[in-house]
Parts: C-alpha cells; sequence; structure tokens
C-alpha cells in the first residue's frame, strides 16, 4: 500500500519538472471551475429550451433577432427594482406565442403598463435579483418576498391606484368591504398618500337604543347578529350567555334618555284599522326596497343594500319608535340616510302596521332576561370597553378608543418574522391574512370578533390589504393615483334645508358629493324644464321603465316643490351651454319630418326609446313620449353631439352626429309633448 | 445477526432512528367505492366564468347515476383538473343523492380549465365527465365590465331582475357572446368595424349603434378579447398553424 502512493508521488512530484507540471494541472482545472460553473447555470438551461422551441416556429427568425442572450435585468433604482427576471421568462414581450403555455416562455398579456417601465416586481413580487427558480419565487427560499399568488395579483395595482379601476373587480370589493364592514373602524388603515381609510357604514348610535329596542332583542342580536339579519354587517363577537346579558343591560341604561327636542306626539297612537294591503302598498309606492331588502316567500334576499334589512324588523323595534322614526328619522339620528318623506297619517298608520308585521316569533323565543344588577351593567360596561364597541357605535359614557387594533397601513408588507401563526396555517402573508379573517379566534389573544364572510369576499379582503405595502409609500408620488373623495358639499339656504332634509345625496350626487343609485344631478337645471321638476318633485312619475328603483315621492308641498325647483334651475346649470340657445318654436316642419326619419331609420333610436308608445319598444333609454315637455331643446342637441361629456359613463353612445341631423332630431324630440300640453 | 459487525448494527440502528423521524405521508388513505355507477351527469357549474386565479362562484356539481338513470350514492369521484387549476376536493364519495359538490379554483392564466370528473363502473371502467370553466385574463376582464355596461343589455337575452334585458324588443336580433358558431366566423377586424361603426359597416342593422366614439381601441380590443374568451365552440385563429410546444 505505502509503496504504491509512493510510486504515484514519485510519479508526479518525482522532479521539479514534474511537480511544475502537476500544479500547472491543478491550476487550469481550478480556473476552469469559474467559467464551467456559469456554463451549467439554471438560467443557460432555460435560454437553450427557448432557443429550440423558436426553432421550429414560423416567425423564427424575428423570434431569434430579438432573443438576447446573458442575464437580463431591468434597474430601477427610484422605485427599488432590480428583476433579473427576464433571463427565463424570454417570450414575455413575444405576442406572437400566445399559444405557448409552458413557463416560464409564456407573453405576458396584455395590460395598461409597459414591462419596461415599471419590472415585475412591482405587481408579482417575488426575489427580482434572484436567477434561480427556487430563490426566485418559492416561499420556502425568498421567504422575504415570495411570488404572490395570482388570486390575490390585483395588490399589484392598489400601490398605486387608490381610485376604483374597471380592471380590478377583486380589489374594489376588498377595499368596499374593508370601509362597510367597518374593518377601518377599529385598525387604522391609511392610503399611500397618508389619508386614513374611512368607514362608510353608519353604525347606529346607541345613546337611545332604549327608545327604540328591547333588551331581549339586544341581546339575542348580540349573541348572533346574522340570525336576526343575513345581511348584518355586524360581526359575531362570540359572547357567553352571561356577558350578552350584561351587555344588553348595560346599553339598556346607558341608552334610556330620550331625545329633549322630542316631545312624545300623538302620531304615535297605532291605527287599529289599518289594513296591510293598504300598508303594502304605501311600502311599494315609497320604493322602500330601493334601500332596505327582505327575504321574500321564496327565500329570496330582494332589496337594497343602503338600509339595514328588514325582514324580522317587527321583532326588533317598539311601535312607539317606529311611528316617530316614518314620520321623520332626523329626531332620532340627525345623520341618518333615510329621507324625512313627511307621510300624513293616512299613510303612517298604514305603513307601520305593514312593517311591525314583519316578525319572526322564533327569534326571540328562548330569551327570558331577568332585571339587571348594578354589578351586571358595571361588568357589561367594562365588557362593552373591552370590546371595543365604541369604535363603531356611538355610546353614552365610553369614548371612541384610539389605536383599538393593530394599524394595517403596511401590513402586506408585514415581515413573517413578526409574525405568529395559528397552527395547520401556511407560512405565507396571504394564508396567514386568510386565516386571521375567517377564524381570528384561532390565533392567540385575538380581540377580532367573527365575521361571516363568502370565499370570494376573503379573496377580495385579502387582496385588499396585500396592496398595503412599504413599497407602496416609499414611491413616486407621480406615480400615485388618487382615490376619488367626496367633497363637502352643501346647498345652501331653504332649497338646501330641504335637500338635507330628503336626504337627496342619499341616492343623487350633485358637484361630487353623493349616491350612484339616481342620475347625477350637478347639470340638472341646464337639462329639464322647471315646470316639468315642479311637477316631479310633487308626482315622480315613470322615466325608465326598465328600471326598478325609482325615485320615490315625498308628499312636498306646492311651496316645497316650487322652492326646489328654483334652485336646481338657476344653480344647477353647466357653463358649456346656455340652456335658452335653442328655441323650439322656430322649428319647421320639415325639421321634425327629417328628425322623425332619423329617429327610425338612420340612427334606429326606437331599439331603446319609446316614442310612440303604440309601435316602439325599447327600454334601455327613458321614455321619450313627453320629452319636449321635460327637457330643454339645447340640453337635448348637446347630449345628441357627445352624451358622455354631459353624464360620463352613460350607455348612449356617442354617434359623431352632424350638427344638422343633431338639430333635425331635437326638433323631432321637442315636438314630444302632446300629453302635457292637453292638460 | 451475529455475523454482522457491530458498526454495522449501529448503522441499521440509526437507519431505523432517522427513518422514525421522518414525517408520515401526507395523503390520507385513498377513498374507497362503496358503490358503483353507469354514468356521470352535471348537475351544475360548468361553462363559469371566472378570473384568473380565483374560486369560481358556483360549485361545481356532477351526479352518478346507475344504468336505471337513478343516483348511486357512495360512488367514488375523482376530479382532474387542467394544470394550475384546484377542485378541493379532489375526490369524494357521492352524498345520498348521487351528488358530489367540489369547489373549483382557476389557475394563474387566462383561458380554459377543463374538469375531468371520473367515476368507475362496476366492471371497473372509468366513465368520464368533462367540464370547461373560462378564466379572464386583465384584458377579457375589462372586456366584461364594457359588456355589462354597454351590451349585456341588447345582446344578453336572459333578464336579472336587476337588469331587463331589450333583447327581444329589437327586430334584428343581436347575438349573443357566447355564440361562437357566429361569432368566431368573424374576424377580429369585422368585430372592431361593427363595435367601432355600428351594423351598417357591415350592411347589418342599425339598431347596433356605433361606439367607436365613445369607447377607445382598447377597450374595443378588451371587448373582443371577451367575446372570443366565452365563445362556445371555443375560438381558435384559423388558417395559421402553430408548433407544439
Amino acid at each position: 500500500m505505502r509503496q504504491k502512493i509512493q510510486k504515484v508521488w514519485q510519479f508526479l512530484f518525482g522532479d521539479s519538472a514534474r511537480a511544475f507540471g502537476t500544479l500547472s494541472v491543478i491550476l487550469l482545472i481550478c480556473l476552469a471551475i469559474a467559467p464551467a460553473k456559469d456554463r451549467f447555470r439554471e438560467w443557460t438551461r432555460y435560454q437553450q429550451k427557448y432557443l429550440r422551441l423558436i426553432r421550429g416556429r414560423g416567425e423564427a427568425a424575428t423570434l431569434q433577432r430579438r432573443f438576447q442572450g446573458g442575464l437580463q435585468q431591468i434597474w430601477m433604482p427610484e422605485l427599488g427594482v432590480t428583476d433579473r427576471c427576464g433571463t427565463c421568462h424570454l417570450g414575455l414581450k413575444e405576442a406572437s406565442l400566445w399559444d405557448v403555455s409552458t413557463q416560464p416562455f409564456r407573453p405576458h398579456p396584455p395590460i395598461p403598463h409597459s414591462l419596461t417601465e415599471f419590472g415585475c416586481v412591482m405587481c408579482h413580487r417575488g426575489q427580482g435579483a434572484a436567477t434561480g427558480v427556487e430563490e426566485a419565487h418559492r416561499s420556502t427560499l425568498a421567504w422575504e418576498q415570495p411570488i404572490l399568488p395570482a388570486r390575490y395579483l390585483e395588490a399589484g395595482c392598489g400601490q398605486c391606484h387608490a381610485n376604483t379601476l374597471t380592471g380590478t373587480p377583486q380589489l374594489n370589493l376588498g377595499r368596499q368591504l374593508l370601509t362597510r364592514y367597518d374593518c377601518v373602524s377599529c385598525h387604522v388603515l391609511k392610503m399611500p398618500d397618508g389619508q386614513r381609510m374611512a368607514s362608510t357604514t353608519d353604525a347606529p348610535p346607541l345613546t337611545h337604543i332604549a327608545e327604540k329596542t328591547t333588551r331581549e332583542w339586544t341581546f339575542a342580536w348580540l349573541k348572533n347578529p346574522q340570525a336576526y339579519a343575513v345581511t348584518a354587517t355586524m360581526p359575531n363577537f362570540q359572547l357567553s350567555d352571561a356577558d350578552a346579558r350584561d351587555i344588553s343591560a348595560f346599553l339598556m341604561s346607558s341608552g334610556a334618555g330620550s331625545q329633549p327636542a322630542r316631545a312624545s306626539q300623538a302620531r304615535s297612537s297605532p291605527d287599529v284599522a289599518a289594513d296591510a294591503a293598504a300598508g303594502a302598498s304605501v311600502y311599494g309606492e315609497s320604493f322602500c326596497a330601493s334601500c332596505h331588502a327582505t327575504v321574500n316567500a321564496a327565500g329570496m334576499l330582494v332589496g337594497g343594500d343602503v338600509g339595514p334589512e328588514l325582514t324580522r324588523i317587527g321583532s326588533k323595534v317598539k311601535p312607539e319608535w317606529l311611528g316617530e322614526w316614518l314620520h321623520n328619522p332626523k329626531t332620532y339620528d340627525p345623520g341618518t340616510a333615510m329621507p324625512h318623506y313627511r307621510f300624513d297619517q293616512k299613510q303612517l298608520g298604514p305603513l307601520r302596521a305593514f312593517i311591525e308585521a314583519k316578525t319572526d316569533s322564533d327569534f326571540l323565543a328562548n330569551v327570558h332576561l331577568e332585571p339587571a344588577t348594578p354589578e351586571q351593567i358595571a361588568h357589561g360596561k367594562a365588557l362593552v370597553t373591552e370590546r371595543g364597541c365604541a369604535s363603531c357605535h356611538e355610546i353614552n359614557g365610553i369614548s371612541k378608543p384610539a389605536n383599538f387594533a393593530p394599524e394595517l397601513t403596511v401590513v402586506g408588507s408585514e415581515s413573517l418574522m413578526k409574525i405568529v401563526f395559528a397552527p395547520g396555517v401556511e407560512h405565507t402573508l396571504p394564508d396567514y391574512l386568510r386565516a386571521k379573517i375567517r377564524q381570528p379566534h384561532a390565533f392567540p389573544s385575538a380581540k377580532m370578533p367573527q365575521y361571516t364572510f363568502t370565499e370570494a369576499q376573503v379573496d377580495a379582503l385579502v387582496t385588499a390589504l396585500l396592496a398595503q405595502t412599504e413599497r407602496a409609500r416609499t414611491l413616486p408620488a407621480a406615480l400615485r393615483v388618487a382615490g376619488k373623495r367626496e367633497s363637502g358639499y352643501r346647498p345652501a339656504g331653504k332649497a338646501g334645508q330641504l335637500m338635507a332634509d330628503m336626504n337627496c345625496f342619499s341616492c343623487h350626487a350633485i358637484n361630487g358629493r353623493g349616491g350612484n343609485m339616481a342620475p347625477d344631478l350637478t347639470w340638472e337645471g341646464s337639462s329639464v324644464q322647471r315646470r316639468w321638476l315642479v311637477s316631479f318633485m310633487k308626482n315622480p312619475n315613470t322615466l325608465r321603465p326598465a328600471l326598478i328603483r325609482r325615485m320615490p315621492r315625498f308628499n312636498v308641498t306646492d311651496a316645497e316643490a316650487e322652492t326646489i325647483a328654483d334652485y336646481v334651475s338657476t344653480v344647477y346649470q353647466t357653463p358649456d351651454f346656455d340652456r335658452d340657445a335653442i328655441d323650439p318654436a322656430k322649428f319647421s316642419a320639415a325639421d321634425i319630418e327629417l328628425g322623425k326619419q332619423l329617429f327610425y331609420s338612420k340612427y334606429a333610436c326606437q331599439s331603446c326609446h319609446i316614442v310612440d308608445p303604440q309601435n316602439d319598444k325599447g327600454y334601455i333609454g327613458p321614455t321619450l313620449t313627453q320629452v319636449g315637455a321635460r327637457l330643454n331643446a339645447a340640453w337635448i342637441f348637446h347630449w345628441l353631439k357627445d352624451p358622455q361629456a354631459l353624464r360620463p359613463g352613460t350607455v348612449e353612445p356617442n354617434r359623431n352626429l352632424s350638427d344638422a341631423d343633431a338639430r333635425a332630431l331635437t326638433a323631432f324630440l321637442m315636438k314630444q309633448n302632446k300629453e302635457v300640453a292637453k292638460k | 445477526m451475529k455475523h454482522l459487525r457491530p458498526q454495522a448494527k449501529a448503522c441499521a440502528a440509526m437507519l431505523i432512528l432517522l427513518a422514525g423521524c421522518n414525517r408520515p405521508a401526507k395523503t390520507p388513505a385513498p377513498l374507497a367505492a362503496k358503490a358503483f355507477g353507469a354514468a356521470i351527469t352535471e348537475v351544475g357549474g360548468g361553462k363559469q366564468v371566472g378570473s384568473i386565479g380565483a374560486a369560481l362562484d358556483q360549485p361545481v356539481v356532477v351526479q352518478v347515476n346507475d344504468a336505471q338513470g337513478s343516483p348511486v350514492a357512495g360512488a367514488l369521484v375523482e376530479l382532474h383538473t387542467a394544470e394550475g387549476a384546484m377542485a378541493a376536493p379532489d375526490a369524494g364519495l357521492t352524498g345520498a343523492d348521487g351528488q358530489l359538490t367540489s369547489t373549483v379554483t382557476l389557475g394563474g392564466s387566462a383561458g380554459r380549465y377543463q374538469i375531468a370528473a371520473t367515476t368507475r363502473d362496476k366492471s371497473g371502467k372509468p366513465v368520464e365527465l368533462r367540464l370547461d370553466e373560462i378564466a379572464l385574463g386583465y384584458q377579457q376582464q375589462q372586456g366584461r365590465v364594457l359588456n355589462d355596461q354597454y351590451c349585456a343589455r341588447c345582446h344578453d337575452p336572459e333578464s336579472t331582475p336587476e337588469r331587463v334585458s331589450n333583447h327581444d324588443n329589437l327586430t334584428a336580433k343581436p347575438h349573443a357572446f357566447i355564440e361562437g358558431a357566429v361569432l368566431n366566423a368573424m374576424s377580429d377586424a369585422d368585430l372592431a368595424s361593427i363595435i367601432g361603426f355600428g351594423g351598417p359597416a357591415l350592411n347589418k342593422s342599425p339598431e347596433m349603434p356605433p361606439y367607436g366614439y365613445t369607447l377607445k381601441k382598447a377597450d374595443v380590443d378588451a371587448l373582443i378579447a371577451y367575446i372570443r374568451a366565452v365563445a362556445d365552440p371555443p375560438y381558435r385563429l384559423k388558417g395559421l398553424t402553430y408548433a407544439k410546444n
């Protein structure tokens, strides 16, 4: 053995020449390691594979020419982007590879941004600087920044876009849920521009709750809000019977005072003879279902979601309170979105009886509470403070807590090191957020209540939260797209008071403030004739037969209707044209006839509008049988020329009409005023 | 064991110990069918349109029937999804009504995802049902939004409580966008002209108004992408041959 080793030693290093030769060979081998390692890099294999892939294709020459070998890098220091993804993802910009389905060679689907402008990791996350598959994508190796799963991809858009984008339905839904379900009342959540996201649900004030409902209902509601109404936005706090008993005791005792401004009036006397049919028709005529949902006989939830669901409302509210509320909701809650309907006694009695009859005998069947003791009330108060009820509700004797729950402004880039995972949850940020929303009680020391979100809603919420990244806050300000903020617009004077009283802004928007259920009225004064507006305010008739939500009747007096019509027609005018610029009296019979021809033949307007109720059938747009008595000629003309300029997003397309055609059509439409003229 | 050396014994002991440290296999014991059907049918959940990477709104429900057509409880159904998509659960026994319900999550790239639901009959021969689900990417999703806003009221013959269809009020009946048989035959350029310049551009009814002065080119492209994505039978580009990859 020993001899053999000696022999080899002699052979390699026997004399100085041999030793020099051997060492040189070793050195050469060492030197070769570096280029060899480079040669066998993971990405070089992908580049070779790509070249083989394009070789067989029709456009091989073009693809070959556009191919660049070696490491590819996008570097944008101001965005913090160093992406080498293009080293392997070679087909990203090759639209002609649309049929290739194997990664990493798929082309990028069309998006509004250029890939070289923003790089990859801005939207997709992942470790851009990595050149290995595992290190760039997977959460095990790229633990700091794993790739974002496709289902949350819209989170990337939300980093710059605080506005509502049509291409990001999931992100939009998530942000809507964050405000609608009051997540942002306990958690501080600031958008990248520093503005705090504000709640959109007006959780009712509990300062006078004892007037409104019973302790039994409060108890049952606290135990499970969704058992009362499936659409309830209040989460389930999973309270024990004793805790719910004590909280209800405290709320009843703290919310016992009555509004001083309100003397109890005789209008709460129930109309015994009120028949349910009359109530149902007042409910229907007043379009209560535009805002309030109920579960119908078929078990379907029907109606809007602006106000609370009314399926079991009779089991909740006290009859006297309901009478007062229907008479004028503002006396109980000045900030309510519900309009003051000005019902008279004849409407009020049946309506109240109809609503009161919506009860569920099972809901309160098993609730029996002993009178509360002072200890229970004190314990209830402690619980209300502990659970943070005052974050959403106004409660006497308890102030709104600050920083009740962890801030979520940068939750989307939370380091995994700081997170305590519940057992069974995969160690990724999206999975953590999912689990936290779905089962908050699985986590230690969680105060968060249990929500009943669907899978799609959870996905949307996680997407919205993942958009709240540190990167979003450090991006150049020029990249930020601000969200639409509601203006603080309030109309002045008597008309302003009336509009506030009837809560026009719950449905209509004016000057950047208000709801989107009904048309924007910012330029209504240019649009409609004053005379029509007065009659419409007093008795709103159907303009769009295909809509289920319509303007309710607010029972306004003649004087009130005049006041509003005066204000609207004077103030809400567009600066772009004079509404009286076209005098309909000057149209000739030939103009009108030409307009008719154009209406029915060239432009086929009858597809969507009805002028002749006998023959026309379209009902997408408003009925035009009396449009000449409703709209101003100049408005019709300018509307026809460019509808989107007057009301962005309207369905009616811009048809690029010549002035002559638009004028003839206006003449024909202004002629449609017969029925009103008869009256 | 006597003839083994002590080192070998120690090695064996170590190996056994290491094997013990190994995690138990994650996959649960395979389900065993309690009954066998003869046919598998779709109850619901096929041909849905969803977003990439998202769970479909409706679960996929399949039913196993016997030769007489009555439901079979306890039959084993396996759901195989196209790459990228997921079904949860991906296998299970049918309930008392003979049905299996599964939630399907689409993959990360736009296109069609086929789901094959298989069960075995008494002789062990697989019986298969294939369902197609459609995943919309960013552009198609944009198209869907535009479709809902501008097109669906006439082109979708179905009414919903929120949106009454205008389809039946028109003299020339618009084609629903899923009518692949008609729309696949139209080129992208034809679709772009009829959207942009209205029906008369292709000698069709003026009841289709021009949207070219209302929508941007990107919007029209998005609409075409959406129309192509939902077409049934599926849209394939003709006239070009592409190498397989």
